[in-house]
């Protein structure tokens, strides 16, 4: 057992920690909010010359041949200034379903300029009935000859506002809740039939709703078997919230620090607000429920890459539970430590409790991943010692 | 990053699995199964069993008769004896006054008592808190006064002194020196139970269990040899040994155990015919204290990581207590609300209620302790509002 990172990996730590600090402090995002992208280009190609546009990737597509755990430390700390750029989107969503379900020639053909920061990618998933089963889908695709028609609707897709393609889900076969059946596409943003309605999120980030209209993909565009994309998008879908709970502890590392020093500076009754012990404490619960937060994501990042299914279940829906109680209690705890300054627009303290609301919504929320941890085989293990 | 123990390591597991199979005699497995109260004369019987093995004290160095186990295998030690439901052991020999020895004792105190600590001939307990001294332990006033002839005389009282009507000595703070600061002044000694004047008072804990005493001191007299480390230099004594304590209390085993019992318990419990596990409500619940669980035993895992390499203890450290207190009290909870009516009845004949719920009301009872022993919650608060975030004081 061990947890220390890697000289490569603290390389990548203390890179992403300045690039956020330098290129995208907290400012960046509040004055994209109004873009009608709402990130740059410019930012994302150097991201991709960094090399963590591929680090999930192989190195033979251009890529870093790491893991999710980097992919993971990346996140942390984009997270401590909101980068607004869609990491998650295209990198963990979209980029983990074409390597795990794309021929030879889809992986270069998407893969590669993902890497190089040239193209962004989203993942149609998200239904208006599906709420976080990504098997629960009534987008359908018909097989017309040697090609496919899509049709249906897609919900709240992150980056499917300015995604230069899109990975799409649809049903082929059985009925909705199965995972057998489900299909994944790679369709172009410019695909006709597929209209794209650009809208706004609570953080500050822009999503898309997509309706699909007798889309045509050939089968170039099919990922994977007909039919058989619903592991490895329910497996993308874990990725996202295991890639929320590494935001999300960058968030409550910064606003727990943001909490502390306002603690330390303003005074009321002639003397600093931090000396009074109800203050104090709840700080105190801030910074635990900090570690306990990043110890639950630490154990998500670790078991994000395991081949047996429930491992990954198992931790990745309790980090995402903890991820719920810990990200809100200690984003609502920052906003009311600071008083009335914190419910202003003008102070940071806002944008990290609104991104953190998003985190805890997307991919399955708390209630969501509690019932999926308790209905997993790992929840009855060790009964029996019990006589 | 990696989570997964060594092959050397999931083989000692093994051998600790078998071991406690094959050593735990009947009657002490049958009160394992229901995680009973052990009596004392149980608990030294174990002791003995694991000081045979040489495992009693994993922790020690080799040059004390510690086993020179690594980290990770004193971890996975203690962890499978707890998951059994073994006796706990008395951590005042082994965890605290033995390390405290090893740091602060001369050589002849260090010959005079170790040995005894580890085969459990000699049972200790820890005399630190009074009726005015608690959380406050710096204002305490069991005097020591030298009689200018070799010896302390000891008058006062220590209370909460856990298992003190068991113990063969006493390690107390007293006061060598009434002037100064309340800190300074305070001395480290040990204190044979059967000097003339010592009496212990045993109460009955709400658990329905005895535990802890009041002690007195009557004109008790120690010989001077019997101070650890300088005269007057206690405090710093004092304070290395909340350090071993708190680690202890985490009891991330217990907890693990614990949980385990809610399952067995939600499961042969039936309401409408259907066990209460399957009810998507208290599934839920239990799915949550196990959630908080995990996010604990992970944070243990780290602390105990970087134990392995040799870092001095991190942040997720100081939490292990705080929660780990906690989370134990809360699965006691649980137990109880699953258990319904059952959870009413108090120490009755067997068979009245199942048997994996007989001493769950007790432990409900006695586990509110947890947060409050080796420091209150509240005070490790404090402190890691000053040392870790360093908050202001006024
Ligand atoms: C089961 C059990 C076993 C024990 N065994 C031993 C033993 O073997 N030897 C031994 O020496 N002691 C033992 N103790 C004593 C234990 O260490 C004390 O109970 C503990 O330190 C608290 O002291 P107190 O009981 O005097 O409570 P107090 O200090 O009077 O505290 C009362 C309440 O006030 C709070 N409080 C006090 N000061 C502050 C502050 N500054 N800020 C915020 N809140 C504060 C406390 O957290 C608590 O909630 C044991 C206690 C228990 C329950």
């Amino acid at each position: 057992m061990n947890f220390d990172l890697s000289q490569d990996q603290k390389l990548l730590v203390d890179t992403a920690a300045a690039f956020a600090k330098r290129e995208s402090p907290i400012a960046r995002l509040r004055s994209m909010r109004e873009d009608p992208v709402g990130y740059s280009r410019g930012v994302w190609k150097q991201m991709g010359e960094l090399g963590w546009l591929g680090i999930l990737l192989p190195e033979s597509l251009g890529g870093f041949g790491g893991g999710f755990q980097d992919a993971a430390l990346i996140l942390e700390k984009l997270g401590t200034t909101l980068v607004p750029e869609p990491y998650v989107a295209s990198v963990i969503l979209a980029g983990s379903t074409i390597l795990a379900l794309g021929t030879d020639e889809q992986r270069a053909r998407w893969l590669q300029p993902l890497a190089a920061g040239d193209v962004t990618l989203a993942l149609a998933y998200a239904e208006r009935e599906s709420r976080f089963n990504p098997a629960a889908i009534a987008t359908v695709a018909q097989k017309s000859g040697a090609a496919y028609r899509l049709s249906g609707e897609k919900v709240f897709v992150l980056n499917g506002h300015a995604a230069d393609a899109l990975v799409v889900s649809a049903r082929t076969s059985g009925s909705r809740g199965d995972r057998d059946g489900v299909s994944a596409f790679v369709l172009d943003a410019k695909t006709p039939g597929l209209s794209v309605r650009s809208i706004k999120t609570m953080d500050g980030h822009h999503a898309a709703m997509i309706t699909l209209q007798d889309v045509e993909a050939d089968a170039s565009r099919l990922l994977g078997p007909a039919g058989g994309a619903g592991g490895a998008l329910e497996r993308a879908v874990d990725l996202g919230a295991a890639a929320a709970c590494a935001e999300g502890v960058g968030i409550m590392q910064t606003v727990l620090a943001m909490t502390r020093d306002y603690l330390c500076t303003r005074e009321q009754f002639g003397v600093k607000i931090g000396t009074f012990q109800a203050l104090q404490h709840r700080c105190v619960d801030m910074f635990i429920e900090t570690e306990l937060a990043r110890s639950a994501s630490m154990w998500a990042s670790i078991k994000a890459d395991d081949a047996d299914d429930v491992e990954r279940k198992t931790a990745i829906s309790a980090a995402k539970v903890q991820l719920a109680t810990s990200g809100k209690f200690v984003t609502q705890q920052a906003i009311q430590l600071h008083g009335g300054i914190g419910v202003t627009d003008e102070h940071d303290v806002g944008l990290y409790f609104k991104r953190m609301h998003v985190l805890n919504t997307l991919f399955g929320d708390e209630e969501y991943h509690l019932t999926r941890f308790a209905s997993l085989p790992s929840f009855r293990a060790g009964i029996d010692a019990i006589p | 990053m990696d989570m997964s123990f060594t092959p050397e390591h999931l083989a000692f597991r093994d051998q600790v699995r078998a071991w406690i199979r094959s050593a735990m005699p009947p009657h002490i497995r049958a009160k394992a199964d229901v995680d009973g109260a052990f009596e004392q004369g149980e608990v030294m019987e174990w002791h003995k069993l694991l000081f045979r093995k040489g495992w009693i004290a994993p922790h020690w160095p080799k040059e004390h008769g510690g086993p020179g186990l690594d980290a990770t295998s004193r971890f996975i030690l203690t962890e499978e004896l707890e998951l059994a439901g073994t006796p706990h052991l008395s951590p005042f020999g082994l965890s605290m006054v033995g390390p405290l020895l090893m740091q602060f004792g001369s050589d002849a105190q260090k010959k005079r008592f170790l040995p005894k600590i580890l085969s459990g001939e000699e049972v200790w307990c820890q005399g630190y808190s009074e009726p005015n001294a608690g959380s406050d332990l710096a204002s305490l006033k069991l005097r020591a006064e030298d009689d200018g002839k070799g010896h302390f005389v000891l008058n006062g009282q220590k209370t909460w002194t856990t298992y003190a009507q068991y113990a063969d000595w006493i390690f107390c703070l007293a006061r060598t020196d009434p002037g100064g600061r309340k800190q300074e002044g305070i001395s480290f000694i040990l204190v044979d139970m059967k000097t003339p004047g010592v009496t212990a008072k045993p109460f009955l804990t709400t658990g329905g269990t005895p535990a802890f005493s009041e002690t007195f001191f009557e004109n008790a007299v120690v010989p001077h040899e019997n101070v650890v480390g300088p005269l007057n230099g206690g405090w710093t004594v004092a304070k290395a040994l909340l350090g071993h304590e708190r680690t202890v209390i985490a009891a991330v085993g217990q907890s693990a155990r614990q949980l385990r019992r809610i399952k067995r318990i939600a499961a042969d419990t039936l309401s409408n015919g259907k066990p209460l596990l399957d009810d998507p409500g208290f599934r839920a619940k239990i799915a949550r204290l196990e959630v908080k669980f995990r996010a604990v035993q992970m944070a243990n895992y780290r602390a105990l990581a970087s134990a392995q390499l040799g870092h001095a203890p991190g942040p997720e450290a100081s939490i292990l207590k705080i929660r780990g207190s906690e989370i134990l009290q809360q699965s006691l909870e649980l137990a109880m609300e699953i258990m319904g009516h059952d959870s009413l009845a108090w120490f009755n004949e067997p068979g009245v209620i199942p048997a994996p719920e007989q001493w769950v009301a007790s432990a409900f009872n006695y586990t509110r302790a947890t947060t409050i022993y080796g420091g209150t919650n509240e005070i490790q608060k404090n402190v890691i509002a000053k040392l870790i975030l360093s908050l202001p004081s006024r």
